[in-house]
């Protein structure tokens, strides 16, 4: 039969990158001193299913390499090899030299086994080390090693070449073995039978067995699941004397065997038979040291090409499969679901259908329509509505994923980077079971990564520093990551130095970015923190601070509709909140009337609505309006313009203004009405038409009309020149 | 209909050996740990356990040893899904009343060739 391995090849990635992430985490939280046995027990146990599947399915280069990282751990739980930071740092390159091998692997390239062989060699200077010089051990190891490198093929390179070679010496001498087999009295109670021996004998050769039934006691005394028979038996055949041991493989120990080979001259007797069994076994086994003993020589030409074909065929076969399916890519991801969200979706499904017949058996009923009929219709109309808003909720939860996923790896970045910096600092993580959708989660990861980043490096202090300013040693980073009113709020703590706000504010002056004479809240110091170009490290660390500013962390999250904002004390430390949607297909949006049409505004943007008051809107050249909202000017966007709605330009007395804020700028927007704010299902506008500036999507309303969500950041784009006009009236005033 | 009961944490070893056990027309039930697995095989009968040796919760040793206890388990075969060359392992796996060992890295086709042996 052949089956297509590569059908498993998704779930066993997928379950191997979780593998080492298990690997990674337990090796971090692993005491050196004081090691716990099931944590080492569960690393090895992660090593082991890489290294079985990845022999299974045919990825040679990491069971090679996981074999070596699995000869060790076995020591160490053998308590044979003690675990040391050392041994752990080791451990720690293999997981990410596994996961590179992998990610090579799964995106169908080759992978580069350097590393591999690199660490390999120090696993093997431990190993050496750790065997007092026992030299056996360490030949041993090698030989191991040496088989894994072939490991798909380990069971027929073994006795191919061999037996294609001995046969035919065989046959000259040995037609046979004289084999005594006498299972132990307990052979049955490990669900061996003798039968199946016996079976298996039959099918090598011609066997004739006599049985010897002396032992067997008399009935008072027969034990019925004891074993009192043996056997003589004689097997006529051409297999190798290894066929023959592994027919009784399984019970070697457990009963009394004796095989010896048969010898005999003759060899015409037996020729043209040994020359049919013999196409037949390679026919059975190919392998490719078979393919290369026999064509060379090629006198049987039908024979070569069956070989050929059968030998060539699993490697063809891959290569093929390779080429058929297109390269995909690591993003064709999938997500695992818990059954217990599968199974409510299926009862929410069986609930919707059953409210659908009730209400489909009242509209063909044909009766006609009175009081009773519609309070009736009302009320399954509610429970309909009910069913598909928890039906929307159960969907959505498939996409939710613990924020574990994305949280795990930073334990060992924090440490790898402390470490880096000579600093110590522990991490801390909080509601990592709290779940979010994935790609929110798969966005967010970067932006956190440049938080932790920086919290490390400007953050926390060296611990000299740390220890004169009477704060422990070890500084602390904490992630906390709970649910709040249909958001999640991701918050990242350190117990460092703080943020100095007076620095801030030097730099933003020197940069230009705020004016020598102007005053800033604390607040909006802080703010500072934020806004393009500013870094207030004088020099760039590979750690953090490679022109990746916090302004891009900021959009990033705007970007997913999330906010970020910042707090801290001097001395004492530093609170990042992120502040994120559950989801990216859903949003708060607050409706609005332009010119007839319904648009829709992103709640999270809108800063405010006014009414507008005439008297503080002023024309400035170019033809933009400008609001004096407070100390500031904003310019004012018409979607009705910009959008081509109308061209009059229309009072603007009875409309109301939108503020707006997108990177840090005010936009006032004019709306002729405010509607109502109600929870959005955004549908991509660039899927269904085309990409359109200043939208990023739309939606249907209950009506059935399709609404247009406006994009702050885009309008913010399209409203350049207005803010360039209110930019230079807000400096004139000031 | 003849029936076997898979054990293997991995879940795509389970895939592969579930797959060609039924291709191969046979009736199986996965689990993922021993544990899992005594619970079933306390319930349904079946006339093959295959079962990998390290696993959380219930490893396969313990599993063969908790199966062999039970009436109903005396005699059916229980074979190991093993990666392990060094023969303590397979031994251990003998001495808690396994009746013998698939070794892994193994093929879908001798899969089916060494239940065969005990399953005829």
């Amino acid at each position: 039969m052949s089956i297509d391995l590569s059908q498993f090849h998704a779930v066993f990635f997928e379950e191997s990158f979780e593998g080492l992430e298990l690997m990674e985490a337990s090796l971090l939280a692993l005491d050196v001193d004081n090691p716990d046995s099931e944590q080492i027990n569960s690393i090895f146990r992660a090593a082991h299913s890489i290294k079985g599947g990845s022999g299974t399915f045919g990825f040679v280069q990491v069971t090679e390499f996981t074999h070596v990282l699995e000869t060790l751990l076995d020591r160490v739980r053998d308590g044979k090899q003690t675990i040391d930071a050392d041994c752990i740092e080791l451990l720690l390159q293999s997981v990410d030299c596994i996961r590179s091998l992998l990610e090579a692997l799964q995106s169908k390239e080759e992978p580069d086994t350097k590393r591999a062989a690199q660490l390999a060699s120090v696993f093997q200077a431990v190993l050496d080390g750790g065997s007092d010089g026992n030299s056996a051990s360490l030949v041993k190891v090698n030989a191991i090693i040496g088989e894994a490198i072939v490991a798909p093929l380990i069971e027929t390179t073994k006795k191919d070449p061999s037996s294609v070679e001995r046969n035919p010496v065989a046959t000259r001498q040995q037609i046979g073995f004289n084999i005594f087999f006498k299972p132990s009295l307990e052979m049955l109670k490990d669900g061996n039978d003798p039968i199946r021996m016996l079976r298996e004998l039959a099918a090598l050769g011609e066997m004739e067995t006599t049985a010897d039934s002396d032992e067997l006691p008399v009935l008072q005394e027969l034990v019925p699941d004891n074993f009192y028979l043996s056997w003589t038996i004689e097997l006529l055949t051409t297999c190798d004397i290894d066929d023959v041991e592994e027919v009784f493989e399984w019970v070697e120990g457990e009963c009394e065997l004796s095989i010896t080979p048969m010898l005999e001259d003759s060899t015409v007797a037996v020729d043209s038979p040994t020359l049919y069994q013999l196409n037949d076994s390679q026919v059975k086994k190919p392998t490719t040291s078979g393919q290369r003993l026999v064509m060379p020589s090629g006198p049987l030409p039908s024979l070569d090409n069956l070989q050929l074909d059968i030998t060539t065929e699993p490697v063809q076969a891959m290569a093929v499969a390779a080429q058929v399916t297109a390269p995909v890519k690591a993003e064709a991801s999938s997500i695992r679901v818990g059954i217990d969200k599968v199974d409510s979706l299926i009862n929410l499904v069986g609930e919707l259908v059953i409210t659908q017949s009730m209400l489909g058996q009242m509209g063909s009923s044909g009766e006609s329509i009175t009081d009773e009929n519609i309070g009736k219709l009302r009320e399954r109309l509610v429970q309909l509505e009910h069913n598909t808003r928890e039906l929307q909720d159960s969907v959505m939860r498939i996409r939710m994923l613990p924020i574990s996923f994305t949280f795990n790896r930073f334990p060992r970045m924090v440490r790898d980077i402390s470490i880096q910096l000579g600093k110590k600092v522990q991490l801390e993580l909080r509601g990592e079971n709290t779940e979010l959708d994935k790609t929110v989660m798969e966005k967010i990861s970067d932006p956190m990564v440049h938080l932790i980043r920086n919290a490390l490096d400007h953050g926390i202090e060296m611990p000299a520093h740390r220890i004169a300013a009477g704060k422990p040693e070890v500084g602390t980073i904490v992630l906390n990551v709970f649910h709040q009113g249909g958001y999640v709020i991701i918050e990242m703590t350190d117990d460092g130095g703080g943020i100095d706000r007076e620095r801030l504010l030097a730099k933003a002056r020197t940069k230009g970015l705020v004016g020598e004479s102007e005053q800033l809240s604390e607040e909006q110091k802080l703010e500072l923190l934020f806004s393009p170009g500013l870094s207030t490290v004088e020099k760039v660390s590979n750690v953090s601070g490679r022109g990746v500013g916090m302004d891009v962390v900021r959009r990033n999250i705007q970007e997913l509709n999330g906010s970020v904002e910042a707090s801290t004390e001097m001395g004492v430390g530093s609170t990042f909140s992120i502040r994120l949607p559950l989801t990216l297909a859903i949003l708060d949006g607050q409706l609005v009337s332009v010119a007839n049409q319904t648009y829709i505004f992103p709640l999270m943007s809108i800063s405010e609505s006014l009414q507008i008051d005439e008297a503080k809107v002023s024309n400035v050249a170019g033809g933009s309006d400008v609001y004096s909202l407070r100390e500031e000017y904003i310019p004012i966007l018409r979607l009705d313009r910009l959008f081509g709605l109308c061209q009059e330009i229309g009072v603007l007395k009875d409309s109301l203004l939108v503020v707006i804020e997108s990177e840090g700028q005010k936009i006032g927007v004019v709306v002729d009405e405010l509607l109502s704010q109600q929870q959005i299902v955004i549908k991509s506008l660039e899927e269904n038409y085309i990409r359109v500036l200043g939208v990023s999507g739309a939606t249907i309303l209950g009506d059935g009309t399709v609404a247009m969500i406006v994009d702050a950041v885009g309008l913010s784009y399209l409203a350049g020149k207005d803010i360039a006009a209110a930019k230079k009236m807000t400096d004139a005033a000031a | 209909m003849t029936k076997i009961l898979v054990v293997d944490d991995s879940a795509s070893m389970r895939q592969m050996v579930e797959f060609t056990l039924k291709s191969a027309g046979y009736e199986v039930v996965d689990t993922v740990d021993g544990q899992q697995a005594l619970d079933i095989a306390k319930n349904t009968s079946f006339d093959l356990v295959l079962s990998d040796v390290n696993m959380p919760v219930m490893d396969g040793i313990e599993l063969v040893r908790e199966l062999r206890q039970l009436e109903a388990y005396k005699y059916t075969p229980i074979l190991m899904l093993t990666t392990e060359t060094s023969g303590d392992k397979k031994m251990a796996g003998k001495g808690a009343g396994a009746t013998g060992w698939v070794v892994k890295p193994f093929s879908p086709d001798k899969l089916l060739a060494t239940i065969k042996k005990v399953i005829g």
